[in-house]
């Protein structure tokens, strides 16, 4: 076995992949809500509707979601809590991974989305206000719940060696932290799982920053969720391949129907990743 | 009218496997509680938990529940879920060492930092998070139904090693580890059944039917 997978990965592990390993990459959905929708914009600016956000978790989970996030994109910024409501309803209806984030500030709004139904809470601008926070988090919910959400824009003319700045306030907000030392220091800190967002890709169906995604996923051991930029089914497969992520996040190609989760995680396999593919047929 | 407990002892997300076990048994009264007069008096209990070994026996023993949870456990069908699997080791080197609950036997340990998840491929990402493979090494009433081979969701740092006659499913995630473990009435699985969709529901519809009697009890 070993001297086969020798021979195989020049190539790129193309194929034989399934054979080997059975974790399999993980596709999320991402449900940015704003005011009660589900919305999807450019570069976290001009938003457009998507339609209800139970409606579409629904039909989501139905079709082999394998997690899904659901985003509260403007509660940090206008200091608004994250639609509790919202995340009841769809916890009710889905038994899958359901992440949710958007203007989590303390343990207390981490125990409420949590008694809401969320599995996972996402932590971004509180984290950079208050680094002591995921530590503390992690230490109360166990770091299996607590994700940090990274918006990371590249630094302009480091281009031979990039850099990347970690961004806040849904990417507004310039922070002056390096990207790959706060991904390091949040892993360390408890964090289970790192949503690594390119705000220069976010919404412009150009393909991650698979560059910044490989760099933080050589840097830390917890798990990578690459987001921000899936325009084709290419992007969500390079996105593991070359980018090295563990989970691929995307959300207009799926709202605006261009492709279904079937499609993507069929395109997937076929190129050689191991996929959760049809839900699990079990006897009535 | 059967009743369902969840034990709440403050590790850990209930309202999952609440809504789950809603969605399965919609006849039973479903209790969140950390009571002694009310997990005595359920018909069935489920052992959750989430988070640090150290903390779960912390809570635990401030609920004087070290005692009352492995007698219940032998008195009725239970189900330990993920830190509920590991808790009932003897052991975890989780947070310097913790002692377990003993109900099966082991020593529950971190994946090791570097292993590759399968020869010529990158290490393995830890914790271990996501759907993979639960292979049943014996048949089970709790696995009925479910096709062997079938994903569900896992998401966890340590695990109880395969290899002790109580393993009941496995799992490969660089090396072989217990995805369940069953003695009688008490079975205890690594993975998440209330966020496994299909597969999951199917293994908690199973066990609130479940009689409490496994082959292995008897052979």
């Amino acid at each position: 076995m070993k001297a086969r997978w020798i021979w195989l990965r020049p190539s790129g592990w193309s194929t034989g992949w399934a054979a080997e390993v059975a974790l399999a990459k993980r596709l999320i959905p991402c449900l940015d809500v704003d005011g009660g929708r589900v919305v999807k914009g450019v570069r976290f600016e001009g938003l457009r509707d998507a339609g209800d956000p139970v409606e579409i978790a629904r039909r989501y989970d139905e079709q082999g979601a394998d997690e899904l996030a659901f985003l509260d994109i403007t509660a940090s910024h206008q200091e608004r809590d994250t639609l509790l409501h919202l995340v009841e309803a769809v916890a009710a209806q889905v038994f899958i991974p359901l992440t949710v984030g958007g203007g989590v500030r303390d343990c207390a709004d981490v125990r409420r989305l949590l008694n809401a139904g969320a599995d996972k809470i996402s932590i971004n601008s509180a984290a950079v206000a208050r680094p002591a926070f995921i530590a503390e988090a992690a230490d109360h919910f166990g770091s299996q719940c607590i994700v940090v959400a990274i918006d990371a824009r590249r630094v302009p003319g480091t281009d031979a060696a990039p850099r990347w700045e970690i961004h806040t306030h849904g990417g507004r907000r310039p922070t002056g932290l390096d990207a790959l030392d706060w991904a390091e220091r949040m892993a360390r800190d408890g964090a289970g799982e790192l949503l690594v967002t390119s705000m220069d890709r976010d919404g412009t169906g150009l393909g991650f920053d698979n560059e910044l995604n490989r760099a933080i996923a050589a840097r830390v051991e917890v798990p990578i969720i690459a987001s921000g930029g899936v325009g084709k089914l290419d992007h969500l497969r390079d996105g593991l391949l070359v980018g090295h992520a563990d989970a691929v996040l995307a959300a207009s190609i799926f709202h605006f129907g261009t492709h279904t989760i079937p499609e993507a995680k069929a395109f997937m396999a076929a190129a050689g990743l191991e996929m959760r593919l049809d839900p699990v047929q079990v006897e009535p | 009218m059967q009743t369902l407990a969840i034990l709440d002892y403050g590790m850990g997300n209930l309202h999952s496997m609440a809504k789950a076990l809603e969605r399965v048994a919609p006849q039973a009264r479903i209790r969140i509680t950390q009571s002694a007069a009310e997990l005595r008096a359920a018909d069935r209990l489920i052992f959750p938990g989430q988070g640090a070994m150290g903390h779960c026996r912390a809570e635990l023993a401030q609920r004087d529940l070290l005692d009352l949870l492995p007698e219940l456990a032998r008195e009725k069908p239970t189900l330990g879920v993920c830190l509920g699997l590991q808790a009932a080791l003897d052991f975890s080197e989780e947070n310097g060492g913790t002692q377990g609950l003993g109900l099966f036997p082991g020593v529950v340990q971190r994946f090791p930092t570097g292993l590759p998840e399968a020869p010529g491929l990158p290490p393995i990402r830890i914790p271990h998070m996501g759907w993979n493979r639960v292979e049943p090494t014996r048949p089970h009433p709790l696995f009925e139904g479910i096709a062997p081979g079938s994903r569900f969701y896992f998401v966890h740092s340590y695990y109880a090693p395969a290899g002790s006659p109580e393993v009941a499913a496995v799992t490969h995630y660089g090396l072989p580890f217990a995805a369940a473990l069953g003695r009688d009435g008490f079975f205890a699985v690594q993975f998440h059944p209330e966020k496994s969709q299909q597969a999951g529901l199917r293994l908690l519809s199973n066990f609130s039917r479940w009689d409490g009697a496994s082959p292995a009890s008897t052979s």
